[in-house]
């Protein structure tokens, strides 16, 4: 093995003893990358009670796992991770950290970069290293990929949303190290996280959900968006959304797929008022039926989906929810 | 109290889909999409603004952009903020997060000692959501991202409700410090007659590289860590099946291939 190069690395990230299952996807993919350059693939946790935690890592391809482990880590806490985080880069010079797109993730990932001056490519939907030894992280822009590289610095960092890459295979006889840092003294923070308050969340997950209603800026009102929402109820479907919807304010963020909302795969896909943006399609690429209902035939969204119904959706979508509850009447009486 | 509101123009998110890389050249297809204030910058400045009313606070906006963002630095002044600075330059083009923030970072120091710096927690075009955080390491403040509410804001330890998975975690901050704003957090108000009258007579600052006095390798490109090496256009992923007949058909259609599906 190669030691001119540091290791590819992962800030990973858990919640009640457990690895978050994007820290997973991004241990796979930085084994990967790890074989390839010939370097050692290593994960960084912090918390309280870890339990199991460092042992699933290296399961799923840590060679070594870096482990601070202290009551005042029980939450995110900003400074602290993050001076931390830069200690042991400084330390261990990874040419590679990869963090999950969570809401953590989205929060200290800049800050590790700006500590250790270095470029960062946020939601990342792909990522390879070209001939130069350079990453090269994919993002979609503009109706097409944008490929990002940091030349001359090093880590080379990227952030990765859930469902971006693909849940490794568990190997429970995978041997790996684990090794204990230091915590520094986290009294007189700056900034200090209280408490994590967990609310009840609004309907149906998008990301377990077997059916999802979709809506764009197509939509073009409030009321409009309302007709989506029925169609949705009428399919026991999840609502999602893209980014125009969330700024117009008629869904909460927590609806939005694509590159920096959700990726979603369920079985079918119903679009409605898309346009068919780069940034929200590749949030549905897992779909196994995609379907769009949109008045422009012309609209790009018609050369990404499977099935394309051009009407306008305030004509098409009543008569949808009707043609729906008079099958599933039908359908009682034949079964 | 000084607060500092960073804004963008950004090219208008409702015709973002006429910005387009041309599958020839690789280079992006700009088709005169209007510039517009980046729709989480309004909460950023509502929110000052409403500090701004409830106490004593002086309301700085600044904006890194070509010359036509100037526009929307004067829509910030006709809403209500004191001052307005846009920094501007050829040498600040291409800037990448990280050489925007450390360059917004520059602006902000010059503008004299501050006590919160608030941002949308991501623009509608480059959405990397990490300009406020790096802003943050460049002023050595701590900083709270995707804030829904102030919870308290007596003395100098603000604490705030920020966005987290599956619900909010609570927040203690010192001020100084950089906070990026959610939607959550206010409705922003209208554009007044009087006050486009008022800013009429408020003049913009420009402030170029020779004003913020920082080197030139630590701007636009060259302070950029990272580089876009290539530009793709996506071919079509799938075969299209266009459904035809009338409304009522393609309902009936649509409704049997989710029922093959067993999912009505």
């Amino acid at each position: 093995m190669k030691h001119d190069f540091g290791p590819v690395w992962v800030i990973a990230e858990q919640s009640d003893c457990k690895v978050e299952l994007v820290s997973l996807q991004l241990l796979g993919k930085a084994r990967e990358l790890a074989d390839e350059l010939g370097v050692a693939c290593e994960a960084v946790l912090l918390g309280h009670n870890l339990g199991n935690a460092p042992r699933e890592l290296i399961a799923v391809g840590a060679n070594r796992v870096l482990v601070a482990e202290a009551t005042i880590l029980e939450f995110y806490q900003p400074t602290l991770y993050r001076d931390i985080i830069v200690s042991l880069a400084e330390e261990h010079q990874p040419e590679i950290i990869l963090i999950g797109s969570t809401f953590m993730g989205r929060e200290l990932a800049p800050l590790i970069a700006g500590r250790l001056k270095t470029g960062l490519a946020a939601h990342c939907i792909g990522l390879h290293h070209d001939q130069d030894r350079n990453l090269v992280q994919q993002i979609p822009a503009y109706g097409g990929l944008m490929s990002i590289v940091c030349p001359e610095r090093r880590p080379q960092m990227a952030t990765v949303a859930r469902g971006v890459f693909q849940t490794p295979l568990a190997d429970p006889a995978r041997e790996g190290g684990i090794v204990s840092v230091p915590v520094p003294d986290g009294s007189n923070l700056p900034v200090k996280a209280l408490e994590i308050v967990r609310e009840a969340s609004s309907g149906l997950a998008l990301e377990e959900a077997r059916v999802i209603v979709s809506g764009g800026a197509g939509v073009g009102s409030r009321e409009g968006w309302e007709t989506v929402r029925s169609l949705a109820e009428t399919l026991e479907a999840a609502l999602g959304c893209t980014r125009p919807v969330v700024d117009e304010g008629w869904a909460p963020l927590e609806s939005m797929i694509g590159q920096s909302g959700k990726m979603v795969s369920p079985e079918v896909y119903l679009g409605i008022g898309l346009s068919g943006e780069q940034q929200h399609m590749v949030g549905i690429t897992g779909a196994k039926l995609m379907v769009a209902v949109n008045n422009d035939p012309k609209a790009s969204v018609f050369q990404q989906v499977d099935l394309g119904i051009v009407e306008n959706y305030e004509d098409f979508v009543p008569v949808l929810i009707a043609k729906i509850k008079a099958h599933r009447e039908a359908g009682v009486t034949c079964r | 109290m000084n607060i500092v509101v960073c804004v963008k123009a950004v090219p208008d998110p409702k015709e973002i889909c006429k910005v387009r890389i041309d599958p020839a050249t690789k280079t992006l297809m700009r088709c005169d999409v209007p510039l517009v204030m980046n729709p989480l910058d309004k909460h950023a400045l509502e929110a000052a603004l409403q500090l701004k009313e409830a106490g004593s606070a002086s309301v700085t906006v600044i904006s890194m952009g070509p010359p036509p963002a100037e526009s929307i630095v004067k829509e910030c002044m006709a809403l209500g903020a004191d001052r307005g600075i846009l920094l501007s330059d050829r040498a600040f083009g291409g800037a990448d997060a990280f050489a925007t923030a450390f360059t917004l970072a520059s602006g902000i120091l010059k503008t004299g000692p501050f006590d919160l710096v608030l941002c949308g927690m991501a623009s509608s075009d480059g959405a990397t959501e990490w300009v406020g955080p790096l802003l943050a390491n460049f002023l050595s403040v701590p900083v709270v991202t995707m804030v829904r509410r102030l919870e308290s804001t007596a003395n100098n330890i603000w604490t705030l409700l920020a966005d987290w998975q599956n619900g909010y975690r609570r927040v203690e901050v010192r001020l100084p410090a950089v906070i990026t704003v959610t939607r959550e957090l206010n409705r922003p108000r209208a554009l007044s007659f009087s006050g486009i009258l008022k800013a009429r007579r408020k003049t913009i600052e420009q402030w170029d590289l020779e004003a913020l006095g920082v080197p030139v390798e630590t701007v636009g490109t060259k302070g950029s860590p990272t580089i876009v090496s290539e530009m793709s256009t996506v071919e079509n992923r799938r075969e299209v099946e266009l459904l035809r007949g009338t409304t009522e058909e393609k309902a009936e259609q649509l409704v049997s291939r989710l029922a093959e599906r067993g999912l009505l």
